[in-house]
């Protein structure tokens, strides 16, 4: 199977994800939306390295997958914060900050 | 296939050669954050302050030191003149990290923003932050923590991973570095964001909307890394360029992945499409981290975006040059624009950051000596006027806090006509009036602009300064023109948040009177433009 494939499976994994950070409002599955982007550039990364024939694009998806831990770890604490003191993770009923 | 070569080529793996020296100031500021977490870990609450303060002081200053010994020792082993026909500079820990004249300026700007902003994060008496992150708002768990006078010492390691961040961001030299420099420089501040005293639910919700918005934009500076990637075999910068000067430009992935790499830059800086988090986050923060994002955040994110424009996409600049054009002239616009109808002061401030945002980018779009110096001038004269002028929205306090809200800024003129006429100096300096920094710098850019073929654009500028001149204005007779109210906040000057003021108000009336010096060593910065 050509890699191009991959690279096309990529490029759907990351709008499924964008599409949803935009219409989703649970603060957690926009989160997971946007972990959803990070693993399609794993893949996008991947695919390149293949058919660089080169281990560069690896061992990138490795820091990827490091720093995308570092980011659910602060980003849980925060929307768990904000649950706990309203009581909701939809990100519609964050307003208090506007225009 | 190629592939099945992958798994047999196992290379003679030899030890990556690593530059301590070039790169101590980095390394100094990530060690003291960490010896930060262990002092969390071991030393007892009450003696924590006590530790982590001079630590934070001692491990921001010692960096600044060693930043300028590497700069001034550069230019003397060659024995010429600071910078004058640059210096061998090469990058350093295997081409990884670009140690090149304009990074000592963009380093050195963000180590003397960092240590500003600590007199603010720092100051005793104020509390900014508060005392239990974890207790719900308004629970009988925050009374009592508040009650202990506990506080979250925390916050002293967490800045100084992000100012690690910080410095590392403008001196990656290829994409990969580049992003994890802005992860380490964002998820701190994200944190950082939610800690506010008083007010929590907007700051909790500033934290929240700052990391989504932050994490998205990550996400497609990641996809664009990809694409250029997949265009040239290398997320280095150079070999980035050198493969975009082979070719003719036009490929698909070349331009998707520049597109894309561009909002994560750009979202960082706040320019519009990609600034609506920038009020909100700098309203909720607590104001300390709001002054340490609105300088150093601001000198990183352009940093940046002035190395990946200058090295790796110079060859394509006709093809980005009209998208940027647009971003610069919306920035300068909306910016000024959607600033006269603010009633907050932090929220007006923010929007004047995006319409500054606006004037820098003239800077990155000359792609010349001229726009890198002017860039780099005005981003550390704005850096302190800026600054200066969170540290006075700190000052005016009510019972509730910080009386962020303009209408209760009226009269300030009359009670503390000291203060309010410094808060007007640095809204005069942020308009561009002559004889302030924000003039000089502001000349700079535009001239660059001019003579890169940007006359439109300056004319934008100059327009859209002075409708921010307008506002600027309101704000100062709000201040003089109107009687306080009966009930109107006081001003209690803290001693480190008065130092603050005190080196913002000398800067800007320094770089203003007598730039010369500041763009000279700008200029000197810029003549060996970045390393390859």
């Amino acid at each position: 199977m050509s890699p191009a494939h991959y690279l096309v499976l990529s490029m759907i994994l990351f709008t499924i994800g964008g599409v949803g950070v935009l219409i989703r409002r649970n603060a957690i599955v926009v989160f997971m939306c946007i972990e959803l982007m990070l693993n399609a550039t794993n893949l996008a990364f991947v695919t390149f390295s293949r058919m660089h024939g080169e281990l560069d694009g690896q061992v990138i998806a490795f820091f990827v997958m490091v720093v995308a831990a570092a980011e659910v770890v602060v980003g849980l604490a925060i929307i768990m914060t904000i649950f706990r003191s309203r009581r909701s993770s939809s990100v519609d009923d964050a307003n208090l900050l506007k225009y | 296939m190629k592939g099945t070569a992958l798994v047999t080529a196992a290379p003679n793996f030899s030890a990556p050669h690593i530059e301590y020296g070039q790169l101590a100031p980095m390394l100094l500021v990530f060690g003291v954050a960490v010896l930060g977490v262990l002092i969390e870990a071991f030393v007892g609450r009450d003696w924590r302050r006590a530790v982590q303060v001079p630590l934070a002081y001692l491990g921001l200053g010692g960096a600044l030191a060693w930043t300028i010994y590497l700069g001034v020792d550069r230019a003397s082993i060659e024995g010429r003149t600071l910078w004058d026909h640059a210096p061998n500079f090469k990058a350093a820990a295997m081409g990884s990290v670009a140690v090149d004249a304009p990074t000592y300026f963009l380093q050195g700007t963000i180590l003397v923003f960092a240590l500003v902003s600590l007199l603010l994060i720092a100051e005793r008496g104020h509390d900014a932050f508060t005392p239990q992150a974890a207790a719900v708002p308004g629970s009988d768990a925050e009374q009592e923590s508040m009650a202990a006078g506990s506080e979250h010492t925390e916050v002293f390691p967490l800045m100084m991973f992000a100012v690690g961040g910080m410095l590392l961001f403008p001196a990656s030299n290829d994409l990969l570095t580049m992003f994890v420099a802005l992860e380490v420089l964002s998820l701190p501040l994200y944190l950082l964001c939610g800690l506010a005293r008083r007010r929590r639910l907007l700051s909790q919700e500033a934290a929240v909307k700052y990391f989504l918005l932050g994490a998205f934009s990550s996400a497609f500076f990641l996809y664009g890394v990809a694409l250029l990637y997949g265009f040239a075999g290398s997320v280095r910068l150079s070999d980035i360029a050198n493969e975009i000067g082979k070719q003719s430009g036009s490929e698909p992935l070349l331009l998707a992945g520049v597109a894309l790499l561009s909002v994560g830059l750009l979202f960082k800086l706040g320019a519009v499409p990609f600034h609506s988090w920038k009020p909100d986050v700098y309203q909720g923060a607590p104001t300390p981290i709001t002054a340490l994002m609105a300088s150093c955040t601001l000198v990183s994110a352009f940093g940046a975006i002035l190395r990946v424009f200058y090295v790796g996409l110079e060859n394509l600049r006709w093809d980005w040059r009209p998208m940027m054009w647009a971003v610069a002239i919306i920035t300068m616009v909306a910016g000024a624009v959607i600033a006269i109808t603010q009633t907050d002061v932090k929220r007006l401030l923010a929007y004047s950051s995006v319409a500054h945002a606006g004037f820098l980018l003239l800077g990155v779009i000359a792609t010349s000596k001229a726009g890198l110096s002017a860039t780099l001038f005005y981003l550390a004269a704005y850096g302190f006027t800026t600054i200066g002028a969170f540290a006075i929205v700190m000052m005016v306090r009510d019972s509730g806090g910080e009386a962020g809200h303009l209408s209760r800024w009226a009269g300030l003129g009359k009670r503390s006509p000291a203060i309010a006429g410094i808060f007007a100096f640095f809204l005069l300096a942020f308009a561009g009036i002559p004889l302030t920094s924000g003039f000089t710098g502001k000349f700079a850019v535009f001239q660059a602009a001019v003579e890169g073929g940007a006359t439109p654009l300056v004319i934008v500028g100059v327009l859209s300064s002075a409708i921010a001149a307008f506002f600027y204005v309101r704000v100062i007779v709000v201040m003089f023109f109107s009687d306080p109210e009966p009930d109107a906040p006081a001003v209690v000057v803290g001693r480190t948040a008065a130092t603050a003021v005190a080196l913002g108000l000398a800067a800007t009336v320094v770089l203003g009177v007598l730039p010369q010096p500041m763009l000279d060593l700008a200029g000197q910065a810029a003549t060996q433009l970045f390393v390859r």
